[in-house]
């Protein structure tokens, strides 16, 4: 049996079997395949949550935990005013994704251009990501939510919200600058060439050819900033912003009770859950068109 | 006499301390096709990138129909529309249809009105045998296929001269033919063409001079057929025995 068989083109084998045909896809018990595997997912959530569940409900403290935590008359009694403040949480997160976005992309643009004329704005740029990426977003919140209102400037708004939004917005847009530079950076150099042999500006190639490349390589990395901002808004708390932070912070002073900031982290939990999901079916449709491409 | 519609006049370019083209001079007649060959890293795309100027050169000059390419006249912008190139690589923009590929510059650049553009590009797609696909994204194309609109997007601003960057080199062996007879046609069609390529059957057919690069200078350069069968430069001679023994010519 040292002969591999090899079809003759046309005739019999060597082996003189019959003219091969493929063999037919093998029957596999539909059923079972489709049910087993989720069968055995379910039980066995069950039976660990279960596990973890009882073994956590039937510690010694877990009665002063639930009291402190999981006080449901509190949690309803908290409930209006953690609402209220986690609206005002979401109405900071939309003000400061959108100039955010949009600051950071005319930072990334002005960084990215290569002609003479912009050295000083590469420069400034260059030194604006430096200062504010290495300065704690908190420290920011602090110094623009506290600082900048005492100085009393004659013009400016005085609320600690719009400068603690303005902090959260020069902080996370020196982050997601560098990731729209890192974008425009990925799109391949032959699409400079191509633009600029058709005679496109430096600006027309960076709108027309290079922009729209280079926000869809870095969705679903900004897609993650987006969620971390959502929760890194209610940093505003820590200068008397009025967020669900804040409210349920109020309300466990006057009551020693912990269950109104549980209450604002499930609000959050809600509102971040579809948020990462969106972002990893983001990411996924993203790996999926770059497999087809390069496939 | 008449002015060549290409002079190049001692061009000598540097990358950085890496001398790259070392005193080139070549001259392209009206309707000339003009193709260089040569090892690769000899130069044959920087002297192509000087000619439209998507680099610059250190000294020497280019001249189009007499006048220097660095001449105020030409704007931003009026080079480009009068030379155009194609890339090995094609570089279509993978975010926009075949037509605005093709109708970008004309568009944005020249600033024609988009119906105007549109029906010049939809004739010129339908004479390269792209005319069902001007709704396509590239991806959805075959090489060749997107090396066609390419050529397209590239005549889209009526050329006088193309310059074609080993256009062929990407592609699969089955799709090369079609290209190239594409550029046979440009050049029944009157087209100045500079054509860096590895074809060397090709070069023959269709070249009316061939110059030989290595080392950033011109070696030799002369009637395809009489060079092809007997090289004078014994550099020349070995690069085609290379080619040969590689089985493409
Ligand atoms: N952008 C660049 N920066 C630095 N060196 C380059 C660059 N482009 C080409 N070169 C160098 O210039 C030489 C000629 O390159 P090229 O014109 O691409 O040759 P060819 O097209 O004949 O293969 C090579 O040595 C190459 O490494
Ligand atoms: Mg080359």
């Amino acid at each position: 049996m040292t002969d591999m068989p090899s079809a003759a083109p046309g005739g019999v084998p060597p082996d003189g079997a019959a003219v091969r045909t493929p063999a037919p896809p093998r029957r596999r018990n539909e059923w079972r395949a489709a049910v087993l595997p989720t069968a055995i997912s379910i039980a066995s959530v069950v039976i660990v949550f279960g596990l973890l569940g009882w073994w956590i409900t039937s510690a010694p403290q877990w009665p002063r935990v639930q009291l402190q935590f999981f006080n449901l008359d509190a949690m309803i009694a908290a409930f209006p005013r953690v609402l209220s403040g986690f609206w005002i949480s979401l109405r900071i997160w939309l003000t400061a994704l959108f100039c955010m976005a949009i600051w950071a992309l005319v930072l990334a643009v002005l960084r990215s251009l290569r002609a003479p004329l912009f050295t000083p704005f590469r420069l400034l740029v260059t030194i604006y990501i430096d200062i504010f990426r290495g300065i704690p977003a908190l420290l920011l919140v602090l110094l623009f939510g506290f600082g900048i209102p005492a100085l009393n400037l004659p013009g400016l708004p005085n609320s600690g919200l719009f400068w603690g939004t303005v902090a959260m917005i020069l902080s996370y847009s020196a982050y997601v600058a560098e990731i729209y530079r890192s974008g425009i950076e990925a799109v391949h150099e032959g699409q400079w060439a191509a633009a600029k042999s058709l005679g496109l500006s430096e600006w027309q190639t960076m709108i027309y050819a290079i922009l729209p490349q280079a926000l869809r390589n870095v969705l679903p990395a900004l897609m993650n900033i987006v969620v971390a901002l959502q929760k890194d808004v209610a940093l505003l708390s820590v200068i008397g912003v009025r967020d669900a932070v804040r409210e349920a912070q109020i309300y466990t002073a006057q009551t020693f009770n912990y269950s109104s900031l549980v209450v604002a982290a499930a609000l959050f939990m809600l509102a971040t859950i579809p948020m990462a999901r969106l972002a990893d079916y983001v990411t996924r449709k993203d790996r999926e068109r770059r497999l087809q491409r390069a496939g | 006499m008449t002015t060549p519609r290409i002079e190049i006049d001692n061009l000598t370019k540097y990358y950085g301390e890496t001398l790259v083209l070392d005193g080139v001079s070549l001259n392209v007649g009206l309707h000339e096709v003009v193709c260089l060959i040569g090892a690769s890293g000899s130069g044959k795309s920087t002297l192509l990138r000087c000619i439209n100027r998507l680099v610059d050169f250190d000294h020497g000059a280019i001249r189009l129909d007499g006048v220097s390419i660095e001449d105020e006249s030409f704007g931003a912008t009026g080079l480009q529309k009068r030379v155009g190139i194609v890339f090995q690589s094609y570089n279509l923009f993978p975010h926009m249809t075949v037509l605005d590929n093709v109708t970008l510059a004309p568009r944005k650049v020249h600033r024609l009105p988009r119906a105007e553009t549109e029906a010049r590009a939809r004739e010129l797609l339908a004479m390269f045998g792209m005319g069902d696909h001007a709704l396509s994204y590239p991806e959805q194309l075959s090489g060749g296929q997107q090396q066609r609109v390419a050529i397209v997007r590239s005549l889209a601003t009526n050329p006088d001269v193309l310059l074609l960057d080993e256009i062929t080199a990407a592609l699969d062996p089955e799709l090369i033919g079609e290209i190239l007879r594409i550029i046979r046609r440009l050049k029944d069609d009157g087209m100045t063409m500079v054509i860096v390529t590895h074809e060397m059957g090709f070069a023959r057919d269709v070249a009316d001079t061939v110059c030989f690069l290595e080392g950033g200078r011109i070696l030799e350069r002369g009637d395809p057929k009489a060079m092809f069968k007997t090289p004078q430069n014994e550099r020349t001679a070995q690069f085609l025995q290379r080619i040969i023994e590689a089985g493409r010519l």
